[in-house]
C-alpha cells in the first residue's frame, strides 16, 4: 500500500495469500496454521515496513549487502565431485543418476 | 488426436499472424557459468557436478567472465544496448531439473536491450529477396537446467513411474534472445520465423559463442504465434511452442498452429494460453501446460551474485572485435581462402561459409576443409534432406579427420568411414577409429608382413609379375586389402610389391 508520500505503510497480508505461498512452497497447511501463520508473517512484515519509513531521498535501491560489482572468475575447468560422492545424499539413485519420483506436470 | 486445421493459404484471407521467437543458446565455455565443471557434450551422468550446480548447501556461485564476454558480444551483435547496471535473479520452482529449486536468470535488469537482426527472406512464390528486420527485444543470461530421463514404457511422461536425473548439463551459460512481436509478415510467417532462426545462428557460429547445435540441444526455439481477424487493432491470445529443434520445425510449426488456430477461431472457440509440444513425426503440436493461472516465479535479486556493470572501455573493445557484416566477412574470407569466384560461390550457396571458417581455425588448409563439407558431408546432407550445418558433426571433427588425411593416418576411403560412425552418433573421429579399428595399417613393417604372406601364397602371380605382366599386381593388393580389411594404402601396397620383386614399376612415375 502506498499513500501520497510514497512510502508504505502498514504491511499486511491475507489469509489467501498466505494459502497461495504455501502452494508454491509446497506446504500442506490446516486452517488453524494458516490463522497463526498469517498473524505472524503480518507481524514480520510490518517491523519490516517501518524501515519503509526513513527518508530515501537520493538512496539507490540495492540488491547486496557488499557495495562490490563484477566479481568474476576465469573460464577454467577445476575438478567436479566423484560420482559416489554426489550421489550419496541422492534419496534413491539409479545409472549413476539420480531417482526421483514419477513427475506429474512440465518443466516451467 | 488430432485438431481441425484450416487449409494454409485460407488462414490468410481471414487472419494476420503474429509471431514471437524466443532462443536459448548454451555457449561453449570449458567450465560452466557459476562454478568450474567441465561442460562437455555426452560425458558420464553426473560426472561434471560439484557443491555449486548441485545447489549443496553453502556453495557459492562466481560469474564465468567468458561467458559474461560472451552475451556482451551477442548483444552488440545484435545492435543491443548493454546495460550500465545488471542483475541476476532468482527464478524459483520446483522441477527436479534444478536442484537447488531456483534457477539464476535475470528479470527486470537483463544484460542487453531493444537491438535488432536483419534477415534475409526469399519469397517462393515470387522468389523474390527481401529483408526484414527483426526487433530484439532482450537478450539475458541463465544456467541451464539438469536432464531428465523418464523411466516407463513408452518414455512419456505420464507413463512413467519414476525419473532419472543427470545434472551434468545443469549450471551451462545459456543465453536467451527473445523477440519483439513480429508483425505484418503475412503468409511469410513460417519462412521468416526459419529465416530468422537461420540468420541467428549463423551470427552466434561467427561469433564463435557456442556450438549452435540444434539436435544436441545447444541451441533451442520456442515458438509463439497468435492470429488476429485482417484489419482488428488487438493481437489475439498465443500460444507457446517449445524446443523446435530443427530449421525445418521451426517452420512447420509455425505453419502448423496458424491452421490450427483458425479452425478454432472458424468454430467461434477461443484460443487458450498455453506451451504446446511439437511432434516431429507429422508436424503437429499438442497442448501442454495450461498458463491460465499466472506462473509466479517470485523473481528476487541473486543474493549471492553481486551486480555486473560492464566498463565502457571493455565494451568498446569487445565491440572492436566484433567479425564484420555477413557480406563485408564473405569478401574478406574469399580473400583469405584464394578461392576461385566459382568456387566461394558454391561454398555461399551450401551454407557452408562459417562451417569452412570454423574449420580452418581448427587447423586444416581451405581447401582441406572445402573438400569435406563440399563434397562426402554435403552428399550425406542431401541423403537426409538436412543442410550441412545440421549434420551431427562439428567443425573441429571436421578438422581432426582432414588432419589424419593429410598426416596419412586416414585414407579417403576410411575417412568417409570415421564421418560416417560420427554421425551416426559413435563420438569424435578419434573414438570412432579406435572403436571400428580404423587407421591406415601403418609403418611398412606391419604391411610388409601382409605383403608377404600374399607374395607367398601367390607363386604364379609372382611369376608373372617377374614376366612382365604387371597388371598381376591387382591380385597382390586385393589380397592385401582383404588381409588389412580395406585399411591400407593401396599405392604404398603396389610401391611395397614391386620393391620386394625387385621389378621397376612402369606405372610409377
Ligand atoms: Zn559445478
Amino acid at each position: 500500500m502506498v499513500d501520497d508520500s510514497g512510502i508504505q505503510g502498514e504491511a499486511t497480508i491475507s489469509e489467501q495469500e498466505v494459502r497461495h505461498l504455501a502452494h508454491l512452497a509446497r506446504l500442506a497447511l490446516t486452517d488453524d496454521e494458516v490463522a497463526h501463520f498469517t498473524g505472524q508473517l503480518g507481524a514480520i512484515l510490518h517491523a519490516v515496513s517501518e524501515v519503509a519509513r526513513v527518508d530515501r531521498t537520493g538512496v539507490t535501491p540495492m540488491s547486496h549487502a557488499v557495495a562490490l560489482a563484477n566479481v568474476t572468475r576465469p573460464d577454467l575447468v577445476t575438478a567436479s565431485l566423484p560420482v559416489a560422492e554426489v550421489l550419496a545424499a541422492a534419496p534413491a539413485a539409479e545409472d549413476d543418476r539420480f531417482r526421483v519420483p514419477r513427475i506429474l506436470g512440465e518443466a516451467p | 488426436m488430432t485438431e481441425p486445421v484450416v487449409d494454409y493459404a485460407e488462414v490468410l484471407t481471414r487472419y494476420e499472424p503474429v509471431l514471437g521467437l524466443e532462443v536459448h543458446v548454451e555457449l561453449a565455455t570449458a567450465s560452466k557459468m557459476f562454478c568450474g565443471c567441465a561442460t562437455e557434450f555426452g560425458a558420464a551422468p553426473n560426472t561434471q557436478t560439484c557443491p555449486v550446480c548441485l545447489g549443496l548447501p553453502g556453495a557459492l556461485p562466481v560469474s564465468n567472465d567468458t561467458a559474461l564476454a560472451s552475451i556482451v558480444r551477442i548483444g552488440l551483435a545484435l545492435n543491443c544496448t548493454i546495460a550500465a547496471d545488471s542483475r541476476f535473479a532468482r527464478k524459483n520452482y520446483f522441477y527436479p531439473d534444478m536442484p537447488k529449486d531456483f534457477q539464476i536468470s535475470q528479470y527486470d535488469e537483463p544484460l542487453c536491450t531493444d537491438g535488432w537482426l536483419d534477415v534475409p527472406v526469399v519469397d517462393p512464390e515470387s522468389q523474390t529477396d527481401g529483408v526484414i528486420r527483426v526487433g530484439i527485444e532482450r537478450v539475458h543470461m541463465e544456467e541451464d537446467t539438469g536432464k531428465l530421463t523418464h523411466a516407463g514404457s513408452t518414455g512419456r511422461i505420464h507413463d512413467a513411474g519414476y525419473s532419472l536425473v543427470d545434472y551434468n548439463r545443469s549450471g551451462i551459460p545459456l543465453v536467451e534472445i527473445v523477440t519483439r512481436p513480429i508483425t505484418a509478415t503475412g503468409a511469410l510467417a513460417p519462412q521468416v520465423a526459419r529465416a530468422y532462426v537461420t540468420q541467428l545462428r549463423d551470427l552466434l557460429r561467427a561469433l564463435a559463442v557456442s556450438d549452435v547445435r540444434m539436435e544436441q540441444g545447444s541451441l533451442r526455439c520456442d515458438v509463439n504465434v497468435s492470429l488476429a481477424p485482417i484489419g482488428a487493432t488487438a493481437w489475439g491470445t498465443r500460444t507457446e511452442t517449445k524446443n523446435v529443434n530443427s530449421l525445418r520445425s521451426v517452420e512447420r510449426a509455425v505453419r502448423y498452429e496458424m491452421s490450427r488456430q483458425a479452425a478454432r477461431l472458424d468454430a467461434g472457440q477461443s484460443i487458450v494460453q498455453e506451451t504446446r509440444h511439437f511432434h516431429e513425426a507429422d508436424g503437429t503440436t499438442s497442448a501442454g501446460r495450461s498458463k491460465e493461472q499466472a506462473e509466479d516465479y517470485r523473481y528476487f535479486p541473486e543474493p549471492d551474485l553481486v551486480p555486473i556493470q560492464p566498463d565502457p572501455a571493455w565494451v568498446a573493445r569487445l565491440r572492436e572485435d566484433l567479425p564484420a557484416a555477413p557480406h563485408l566477412r564473405r569478401e574478406q574470407l574469399h580473400a583469405e581462402w584464394g578461392f576461385t569466384a566459382a568456387e566461394m560461390r558454391d561454398v555461399v550457396n551450401a551454407g557452408a561459409v562459417e562451417l569452412i571458417a570454423a574449420t580452418v581455425a581448427a587447423g586444416t588448409t581451405p581447401a582441406g576443409a572445402r573438400k569435406w563439407w563440399l563434397g562426402e558431408l554435403a552428399r550425406r546432407a542431401t541423403q537426409l534432406g538436412v543442410s550441412a550445418a545440421d549434420l551431427p558433426i562439428t567443425p573441429a571433427a571436421v578438422a581432426r579427420i582432414e588432419q589424419l588425411v593429410d598426416a596419412g593416418t586416414l585414407t579417403d576411403t576410411l575417412a568417409r568411414q570415421v564421418i560416417e560412425g560420427v554421425l551416426a552418433g559413435e563420438g569424435e573421429p578419434d573414438a570412432v577409429i579406435a572403436a571400428r579399428d580404423l587407421q591406415v595399417v601403418g609403418g611398412d613393417g606391419e604391411l610388409g608382413v601382409a605383403v608377404d604372406a600374399a607374395l607367398a601364397a601367390e607363386p604364379e602371380v609372382v611369376e608373372r609379375i617377374r614376366a612382365g605382366k604387371h597388371a598381376a599386381v591387382g591380385v597382390i593388393v586385393g589380397a592385401v586389402m582383404k588381409q588389412t580389411r580395406g585399411r591400407a594404402d593401396a599405392a604404398r601396397v603396389r610401391a611395397l610389391v614391386f620393391e620386394r620383386l625387385g621389378v621397376v614399376d612402369e606405372a610409377a612415375g
